[in-house]
């Protein structure tokens, strides 16, 4: 972003490459059998969502932006992750390998959710002035990895973050759709979100406080 | 008028607050005023014939609206009565800081309620929903057993992953709105439908299909309500009937205020083939699942996901008088499904189990519940003269009014099945031979006082209701585009 007087088109890749990111960083989260790899590539799919804020922000002239860029920055960089982090240092269990599916067939799987989530988002009859139609494409297919990642992953961490980088996808697109919202009501969405981590937390805690670990495979008693 | 509205957010968030600080007693005294001020207050709305706005626009009330937040309110009112019996008074600090705890968030469960159908457009709508969703899965979590632990976890996972695709549908509907109103404005109805006619189809489909999945989740629609048993029947009672009763049906308002600006803007045809869908299936699923439970709260919570099918295949159908219907089934289910809950809160007290093979001679052991319980049941198989028969009855008048006689059909085969599956339940548990061991009587006399007041008021409902309540129900069809 730093090259301010670079062609329109320069710019228009760039972020391309960034929203390319972001849905890379999901594919790294669904992947990863660590929790804290996979809360920090939640830190970073934030920064990116972060840098595109940014960058709409720049080209758009649209101030309010910048404030709401600073206060998702603040949040789902620093606060979400730490607090997620800390929970996992505090009950010393790091998740390993909660895959219900062998790694191959998730990756496959995601794969083939993402081409479906692109063709079909990028097809919408959408101009948008802020950011590239494909962006809103690859927002389609991070929402789409996301929804696997909490079904094929059995332990909280996982299906937390699943959560969360859901809430990046919806982030992601509502930058290409509607980037003039009005401030207070992407403030309420941040605030949303942040009282949604804090019940995540406390379940996960009462959670692990009940059955001494993180995986939900203990969660299996009501059905019907 | 404008006051009005800014009370009916402020009474209960101030006493969930108070809540917080107050002794026991000080507590339930002021919850108790708080829900039947509430409900005063949101009954004051009904004879209005504008539409009420305050806080400069932020807070905005018509017909639609005052029918829910009617509903909202009279559960909020009925659950105090009965959560007053039901938490258990004690000298010890574990009671009181549980009693503590519960009657804050109960309140402000009701808060976030009263707040969804209050607030004006469509995105402080969903902040609204997703408020309800964490208070309500803290709630589900409160009686701190593994059941209720795994209940909230799959609650809150499952609710906030659907209410992310109900935020996805309302960045897409403003993005519809953009392409008229210009890059920035407020998503407010009056906006939306003022200009609603000239957004892009294509958008407002997905918009509306993105928002019956994602407010559906939190509706209960099948396939996306598989954490509602669960979360109903771990959660202390008064908390089932308020998610059953008033949270669904908040959900289901939601999903209304997208249909009333797809109607403006495509027509009716597509709203509803995507509701006909989603309604059918959960009332089909449901209506099986109902044969086969063993457990009385989930056989309650399955009867509500057939109720929430019916609400959604009664807006497919096209005649004007079975949205009425469904607007007066709201208010009929709202008050049937807490009694009924309550009811269940009293046997499991009395018998300490939820399971319905250990339940025996309900009837016998509590003499006001146990027949009030039975009463309900009734109203839920839509028997007469309770008012979900009124309602289920201008459904399916106004289904075959319409150019297919199936849809009607099945409807009725369905709830037939229903019925089946709770009146088995009534005739093994309730009306048995009561066993020796067990000793008669009620607890205490609130939790049948609030039991009496939602069947009084299902009577009501299907007797003779109000004049002005039938011309609220009136309008709100209209608004919701009935007169087409």
């Amino acid at each position: 972003m730093a090259a301010v007087g670079a062609s329109p088109s320069t710019l228009t890749d760039a972020a391309e490459v960034v929203a390319l990111l972001v849905l890379l960083s999901e594919f790294a989260m669904l992947r990863s059998s660590l929790s804290r790899s996979q809360v920090r590539l939640y830190a970073f799919q934030s920064l990116c969502v972060s840098v595109l804020a940014a960058f709409v922000a720049a080209t758009r002239h649209i101030g309010a932006l910048y404030v709401l860029m600073s206060l998702s920055f603040v949040l789902k960089v620093i606060v979400v992750p730490t607090i997620i982090l800390r929970l996992v240092r505090e009950v010393r269990v790091d998740v390993t390998a909660s895959h219900r599916l062998g790694v191959a067939s998730m990756v496959l799987l995601a794969i083939v959710l993402s081409v479906f989530g692109v063709f079909v988002f990028g097809r919408l009859p959408i101009h948008s002035r802020s950011l590239p139609i494909l962006a809103l494409a690859l927002a389609a297919a991070v929402i789409l990895v996301a929804f696997l990642l909490v079904i094929v992953r059995n332990d909280v961490v996982s299906q937390a973050v699943g959560f969360f980088s859901l809430e990046n996808g919806v982030s992601l697109a509502s930058l290409v759709l509607a980037a003039g919202l009005p401030l207070i009501v992407e403030v309420a969405f941040l605030f949303d979100l942040l009282v949604a981590v804090v019940v995540f937390g406390v379940l996960m805690r009462v959670h692990h406080g009940r059955a001494r670990t993180l995986s939900t495979r203990a969660l299996d008693r009501l059905q019907g | 008028m404008g006051a009005l509205l800014v009370a009916i957010l402020v009474v209960p968030l101030a006493t969930s607050l108070a809540c917080l600080k107050a002794s026991a007693r000080l507590a339930r005294a002021l919850s108790l005023t708080s829900g039947a001020a509430t409900f005063g207050l949101a009954v004051a709305l009904i004879p209005s014939h504008q539409i009420t706005t305050a806080l400069g626009g932020w807070l905005r009330v018509d017909a639609l609206s005052v029918v829910f937040l009617v509903a909202v309110t009279f559960l909020y009112a009925t659950t105090t009565i009965f959560a007053i019996g039901y938490v258990r008074t004690g000298s010890g600090p574990v009671e009181a800081r549980y009693s503590r705890r519960f009657f804050a968030g109960l309140n402000l469960f009701a808060w976030a309620m009263a707040m969804a159908p209050v607030v004006n457009g469509l995105a402080l709508l969903w902040v609204a929903v997703e408020v309800t969703t964490v208070v309500s899965a803290l709630l589900v979590a409160i009686d701190d057993t593994d059941g209720a632990a795994e209940a909230a976890w799959k609650y809150v996972l499952i609710a906030s992953m659907g209410l992310g695709i109900a935020l996805l549908a309302t960045v897409v509907m403003y993005y519809a709105g953009s392409t008229v109103l210009g890059g920035s404005y407020e998503l407010s109805y009056a906006n939306l439908l003022g200009a609603a006619t000239r957004f892009p189809p294509e958008i407002v489909r997905l918009s509306f299909g993105l928002a019956v999945l994602g407010f559906g989740s939190k509706m209960g629609l099948v396939p996306v309500h598989t954490w509602l048993p669960d979360a109903h029947s771990e959660a202390p009672t008064p908390i089932s009937a308020m998610l059953s009763g008033s949270l669904l049906t908040v959900s289901f308002y939601a999903i209304l205020r997208f249909y009333q600006v797809t109607v403006r803007a495509i027509g009716p045809d597509f709203p509803r083939a995507v509701l006909l869908v989603f309604g059918l299936a959960s009332l089909v699923l449901a209506a099986l699942y109902l044969a086969r439970q063993h457990d009385l709260k989930r056989l309650l919570a399955y009867s509500s996901v057939e109720h929430m099918g019916i609400l959604a295949v009664g807006m497919s159908f096209s005649a004007p008088i079975a949205i009425v219907g469904v607007l007066l089934h709201v208010l009929a289910h709202a008050a049937a499904k807490s009694t009924a809950f309550f009811g269940a809160g009293s046997v499991i007290r009395k018998f300490g189990t939820k399971e319905m093979s250990r339940i025996q001679g309900g009837i016998g052991a509590l003499p006001w519940s146990g027949p009030m319980l039975v009463l309900a049941v009734l109203a839920l198989s839509a028997m007469p003269p309770f008012g979900i028969f009124r309602s289920e009855f201008l459904i399916v008048e106004g289904g075959l009014a319409g150019s297919s006689t199936a849809v009607p059909a099945v409807l009725v085969v369905f709830v037939t099945l229903a019925f089946l599956g709770l009146s088995w339940f009534a005739t093994q548990t309730m009306l048995t031979p009561t066993p020796d061991g067990v000793v008669r009587g009620e607890e205490n006399a609130w939790m049948p006082v609030s039991m009496v007041m939602g069947l009084a008021v299902l009577v009501l409902l299907g007797v003779h209701p109000p004049p002005q309540l039938s011309s609220l129900l009136e309008r709100a069809a209209a608004e919701l585009g009935a007169h087409r």
